[in-house]
């Protein structure tokens, strides 16, 4: 008995103790960067975070839930949203969709949009499905859709070059229609939509929402619609709801982000809105795996939310205040690039911005053997040179199109003037030390 | 979720979801205005754990445990002791894997299990005793049952201790048989052990990790809403050997990646207030532990004078009573519903108090021998122990 006890012990032992579902997933470009920026960056461009506060009115939301008589607010609220943020939701997303929604079946509270996404892949990906995903993308959702067990397919957004002299736009990053119909088999489950989509800052217009609709209609598949920064378009561009299109609202999950609504990151508080029919299983995973969401700051969100309602489309709304702030910094910060060389892509939204520092490559010279793409290179070498911190635009494409677009950077304009001042400074100082003999 | 609906209603005496109604500490509450106040508070932290957190708790629990703990590598922090389980669960375990759990168990565990693909094996608590007052410590393993529990597929054994529902506070040489067992057929332990502070006059919670050769092998769980009253902050944390934790992390950053900001360190304040006096009795970690051992007497007193036989827990605030004797006649409900579930229903109903059948806490083969039991939370101000009070006392006359 010791005998088959000792081989089943070698065994158990010569195989990994953590799970198969974590192969491929391990790596994430975040902890690395994060920590680069954290040790030696001056100016932080690189995360997607705003380095100003939330706006007064959430903050004085969040200390009046917190010192209230009723303490209870310290407790466990409703698993699937606290009560007065569903309602609030419920009411504003319902204006926004044109449709009745019931506060407690077609809407959902997360742990961030993070978290609504992870519920999204879980609820409804499995071994054998394919799930589109538009390159470039916000980097969890390939290791997300792995994680559940499925199939990756990427389809590029390719850039056409710009009208003459003109600075490239994210418009001009574009779908090739065939090469989107193409990536459509009767194993696609769902296809991720980001728009305003980061890195690129590319707001998808009606006719390219259009295309994609039809598409899922087409073939019954899913799409999870990833919003975070719908309130961050510029231009007067209109950011469109593709659960508003026809065929849409019975296969979409929509996904919303209180940190970005309302610049409050930290406080880690997301949404998902959609038909009973995909909402009931997101429900499930979410009290299988996180169950209750902190309840004070959803608690300040539906107040904050409140607000927004009465103020909806007025100019002391924060959802236009914002959109105009940024635009203003997002303005600067592409003269700024421009006039040291970097050539900006001017986004249509979010409040990221890609540049190509193709003029800068003599200073990172290539390594052609290396196996890290060359903007990631880049990247280290001008936060540790240069103290300016920046993420590489290969960290949202997958692994086998990393080298594809490997000479541009991703920069964050959530940042308060005097950091784009500082920015500014590097770059120019940078620029004069490469024309300076 | 079922029973927390029907005991949302303000005039039902809620004695059942284990929440408390009293207050958090003021300084907690204080250290919360404090961070929210700090601008950059209110965005993104380390991934893993906002880091004065992670160095709290790395103080607190290598001062607790007798070794050094690293706090970048580990400890994880997760969206509470809830977040934890998970997270432990699909780094660890997978189709083709047993897990050993101990009934009558918190309710996540069996679906976390079969989430993850894998099969759960039941082992129930089992009571040996025959006096009149029953207490936790009644309540064991059989030694010989649980070692045949163990196989080649045996991945990992969930611990609870203190347990929830029952209190009961493993001694060390309960723990020791699980240890043996868990080095003998290498298996990993998961330790939840989120009431580790609230343990009663002469018992004594001891971390399974602290055995000789678990280290290697246990994720030790705690929750700040358990440790600082506090459920609705949704904090919990992992600790555990770096090559085990790394693992937690993997799933933590592609599941939800940081937990709240402002929340974190308003609990890595309240950590480092209370262990700098962690050898005074007046640190929150004991004095809750006293204000909750007055309630489980009080609690206990009065079930026993309205003709119910409570198990008086070691540990936790939790309390099992066996309503069987009562045999209220129960013709509502199916036939197919458990005892308690049909029990719980009635009281609420027609005595406005709550509390949870224990059916709720096993698996399929052991419903029928919890089933006269209902579990009761005590962590309750004055004014809703008083209420309960009028209800209990009340009983017999209304139901003779």
């Amino acid at each position: 008995q010791t005998h088959f006890l000792f081989l089943s012990l070698q065994a158990k032992m010569s195989r990994p103790v953590q799970a198969r579902r974590l192969e491929g997933i391990d790596k994430n470009i975040w902890v690395e960067f994060v920590k680069l920026a954290a040790t030696y960056s001056t100016v932080n461009l690189g995360q997607g975070f705003p380095d100003f506060p939330p706006p007064d009115f959430l903050k004085e939301a969040f200390l009046r839930a917190l010192s209230e008589e009723n303490h209870m607010l310290h407790q466990y609220t409703r698993a699937f949203g606290h009560p007065p943020l569903v309602k609030i939701l419920a009411q504003f997303f319902g204006k926004l969709l044109g449709r009745e929604l019931d506060p407690m079946t077609n809407v959902m509270v997360t742990v961030g949009a993070y978290q609504a996404l992870f519920c999204c892949f879980q609820a409804f990906v499995d071994e054998g499905d394919e799930v589109i995903i538009i390159e470039p993308f916000f980097d969890c959702y390939e290791p997300m859709v792995k994680m559940a067990g499925g199939t990756t397919v990427f389809v590029p957004l390719r850039p056409r070059a710009p009208k003459d002299g003109k600075l490239m736009s994210s418009a001009d990053w574009q779908l090739d229609p065939a090469e989107l119909a193409s990536k459509f088999s009767e194993r696609t489950k769902a296809i991720v939509l980001n728009s305003p989509n980061n890195p690129l800052g590319k707001v998808f217009s009606q006719g390219e929402l259009e295309l994609i609709a039809e598409l899922c209609v087409k073939h019954d598949v899913l799409c999870f619609s990833d919003e975070v920064y719908e309130w961050l378009v510029y231009d007067g561009k209109e950011h469109i709801r593709i659960a508003t299109l026809q065929g849409m609202w019975d296969r979409t999950v929509v996904i919303g982000s209180a940190g970005k609504t309302f610049s409050a990151t930290g406080w880690k508080v997301g949404w998902t809105v959609g038909p009973n029919r995909l909402l009931q299983h997101l429900r499930t995973v979410h009290q299988n795996s996180a169950y209750h969401c902190a309840t004070l700051a959803q608690e300040a969100v539906a107040q904050g939310f409140q607000r927004e309602l009465m103020l909806y489309g007025k100019p002391d709304s924060y959802f236009v205040q914002l959109p105009k702030e940024l635009q203003k910094k997002r303005d600067w910060l592409v003269q700024s690039l421009d006039a040291a060389g970097m050539k900006p892509i001017v986004p249509e939204g979010t409040y990221f911005l890609v540049a190509d520092i193709s003029k800068f490559k003599s200073d990172v010279p290539d390594v052609p053997s290396s196996d890290e793409p060359y903007d990631s290179r880049f990247a280290k070498w001008m936060v540790k040179n240069k103290g300016l911190a920046a993420i590489p635009l290969s960290a949202f494409y997958s692994g086998a199109h990393k080298n594809n677009y490997n000479h541009f950077i991703r920069f964050c304009f959530a940042k308060e003037e005097a950091t784009l001042k500082a920015a500014n400074d590097i770059l120019q100082k940078w620029k004069q030390e490469k024309t300076s003999p | 979720v079922e029973f927390t609906k029907v005991a949302a209603d303000p005039s039902i005496v809620n004695l059942g979801q284990g929440l408390p109604d009293i207050s958090p500490p003021t300084y907690v509450k204080e250290e919360l205005a404090k961070a929210a106040a700090v601008d950059r508070l209110n965005q993104y932290t380390r991934g893993f754990g906002h880091p004065s957190l992670v160095k709290a708790l790395s103080e607190v629990y290598q001062r607790v445990c007798g070794r050094k703990i690293d706090p970048l590598t580990d400890i994880l922090v997760t969206v509470g002791a809830y977040g934890s389980l998970f997270s432990t669960i699909q780094a660890l375990i997978e189709e083709g894997d047993e897990v050993i759990i101990i009934e009558p168990f918190y309710d996540c565990y069996e679906p976390m299990v079969r989430m993850a693909g894998a099969k759960p094996v039941f082992i129930p608590l089992r009571y040996k005793n025959d006096g009149e007052t029953a207490s936790s410590a009644d309540w064991v393993l059989d030694p010989a049952e649980l070692a045949n529990k163990f196989n080649s597929k045996t991945k990992a054994i969930i611990l609870n201790t203190p347990h929830n529902p029952l209190g009961k506070v493993f001694t060390r040489e309960e723990l020791q048989v699980i240890a043996d067992l868990c080095i003998k057929h290498d298996t990993l332990c998961i330790s939840d052990e989120v009431y580790e502070w609230l343990v009663y006059k002469g018992k004594k919670h001891i971390k399974i990790a602290t055995l000789p050769g678990m280290w290697e092998r246990t994720i030790t769980i705690g929750s700040a809403g358990k440790t600082y009253s506090v459920t609705g902050w949704k904090l919990g944390w992992s600790i555990g050997p770096q090559n085990l934790i790394k693992h937690l992390q993997v799933v933590h950053q592609n599941t939800l990646y940081t937990c709240p900001t402002p929340l974190q360190e308003a609990l890595a304040q309240a950590f480092w207030t209370d262990y700098k006096r962690m050898d005074d009795p007046e640190c929150y970690f004991y004095s809750l532990s006293r204000e909750l051992e007055t309630k489980r007497d009080r609690m206990a007193q009065l079930l026993q004078e309205a003709g119910l036989k409570p198990v008086i827990p070691d540990g936790g605030y939790f309390m099992i009573v066996d309503v069987s004797t009562l045999n209220v006649g129960l013709s509502e409900g199916d036939e197919k519903q458990p005892y308690d579930y049909k029990f719980v229903k009635w009281m609420i109903t027609s005595k406005k108090l709550s509390a949870i059948p224990l059916s709720a806490f096993c698996g399929p083969e052991t419903k029928r021998q919890f089933e006269k039991y209902i579990r009761f939370c005590f962590i309750k101000k004055d004014s809703t122990l008083d209420a309960a009070e009028v209800i209990l006392k009340n009983w017999n006359k209304q139901t003779a």
